[in-house]
């Protein structure tokens, strides 16, 4: 009898599951993938030296904390004017993990401690947690530098997209 | 016939890259003149040197020009960070010293990076004037 329950569960959510994906419920891309978004300052400021790293992918305070301390970025000198700095902090802001209703930016921010303010994405518990099974050393590869290096593994990394058809690790 | 246009096309092109660049250098000869009463003028030979040489950074590490724009400047660099920067030498990257802007961000940045202070007009311009200088 409960041999049988456990079938009958397993059959209807298995075509729950495909009439879902029939629907076009899983590519519905502002649930699943972090959205486009675009500003020419965040864009020409912040890929001069790294590839360009989406707002989703941290909360507002860490994007605040990283914006009002970009003369000792990283051990860089990434300053900006005024001006500039204002307008892309507040476009970070806008765009952050806490405020954009999308799976990957949901779980990346409730990995983070409500006390903590990571400056690093390749820090959080969510990304250690994604990455457990790739070797240090892997990431110190000449091709790839370290783990803030996501463009080097994940083709579409710049646009937010992370979805495992775009993953390609280099020798 | 059309030979000579492309080439007119070409020296003109040629012709407004170097242009930026040097206007570039006439602002800062005039900076380097109010630095210094003993400047005489930008030499690329001073610029190469200064572009080559390393210096140990107060968090320990040995660090020049050379470090992220290689001992190279026809070749591209790499940032710590590992992304590719274009060529410096103006013959072979033509954007280069093209927006006054850009560049005193960058010279603002990278000399705090490796001397731990802001670069000399003349240090400024001996260093365009090297990169001008390679074919
Ligand atoms: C002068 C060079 C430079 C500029 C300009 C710069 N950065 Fe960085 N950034 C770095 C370096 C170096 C690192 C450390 C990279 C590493 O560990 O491989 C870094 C790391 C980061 C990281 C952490 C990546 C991770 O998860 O480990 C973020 C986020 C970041 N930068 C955002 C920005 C933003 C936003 C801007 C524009 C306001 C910016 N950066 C501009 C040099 C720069
Ligand atoms: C050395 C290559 C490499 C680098 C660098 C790298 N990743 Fe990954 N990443 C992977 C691999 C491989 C997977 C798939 C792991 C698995 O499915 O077991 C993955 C998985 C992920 C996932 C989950 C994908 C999914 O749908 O389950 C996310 C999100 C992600 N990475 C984000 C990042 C971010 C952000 C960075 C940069 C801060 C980064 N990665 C850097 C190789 C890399
Ligand atoms: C830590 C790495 C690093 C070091 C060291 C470094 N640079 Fe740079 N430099 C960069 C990056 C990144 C850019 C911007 C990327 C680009 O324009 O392609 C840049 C761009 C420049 C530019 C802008 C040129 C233009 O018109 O496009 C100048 C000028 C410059 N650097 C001067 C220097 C000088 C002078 C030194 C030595 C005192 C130096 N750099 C050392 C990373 C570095």
């Amino acid at each position: 009898m409960k041999k049988w329950l456990q079938f009958l569960v397993l059959i209807t959510s298995i075509s729950a599951t495909s009439a879902l994906l029939a629907s076009g419920g899983f590519s519905d891309n502002s649930k699943q993938a972090m959205p486009v978004v675009a500003n020419a300052k965040w864009k020409t400021e912040c890929s001069g030296c790294h590839m360009l790293y989406h707002p989703g992918l941290l909360p507002e305070r860490s994007w605040n904390k990283m914006m009002a301390g970009l003369d000792k970025h990283f051990g860089e000198n990434a300053s900006l004017d005024d001006a500039s700095r204002d307008e892309i902090a507040r476009f970070l802001a806008l765009n952050s993990a806490d405020k954009q209703d999308n799976r990957r930016s949901n779980r990346i921010n409730q990995s983070i401690a409500a006390g903590a303010t990571p400056l690093r994405i390749s820090q959080t518990r969510y990304f250690t947690s994604k990455h457990d099974e790739i070797a240090a050393s892997t990431f110190k590869r000449k091709s790839i530098g370290s783990a803030a290096n996501c463009v080097a593994c994940h083709q579409a990394a710049e646009k937010g997209d992370f979805s495992e058809s775009q993953i390609r690790i280099p020798r | 016939m059309r030979k000579a246009y492309l080439f007119l096309a070409l020296f003109f092109s040629q012709q407004a890259v170097a242009e930026s660049a040097s206007s570039l250098l006439k602002k800062y000869e005039l900076l380097a003149k109010q630095e210094s009463a003993a400047f005489v003028g930008f030499a690329a030979d001073k610029g190469e040197r200064f572009f080559h040489a390393e210096r140990l950074h107060s968090d320990g590490k040995k660090v020049s020009c050379a470090t992220c724009h290689t001992a190279d400047p026809r070749k591209p660099g790499k940032t710590r960070a590992n992304k590719v920067i274009e060529a410096m030498a103006i013959s072979v990257n033509p954007q280069r010293f093209s927006d006054e802007a850009k560049v005193e961000k960058w010279f603002g940045r990278n000399c705090k990076d490796v001397l731990e202070r802001a670069c000399t007009a003349e240090e400024k311009g001996d260093f365009i004037a090297y990169l001008l200088s390679i074919k």
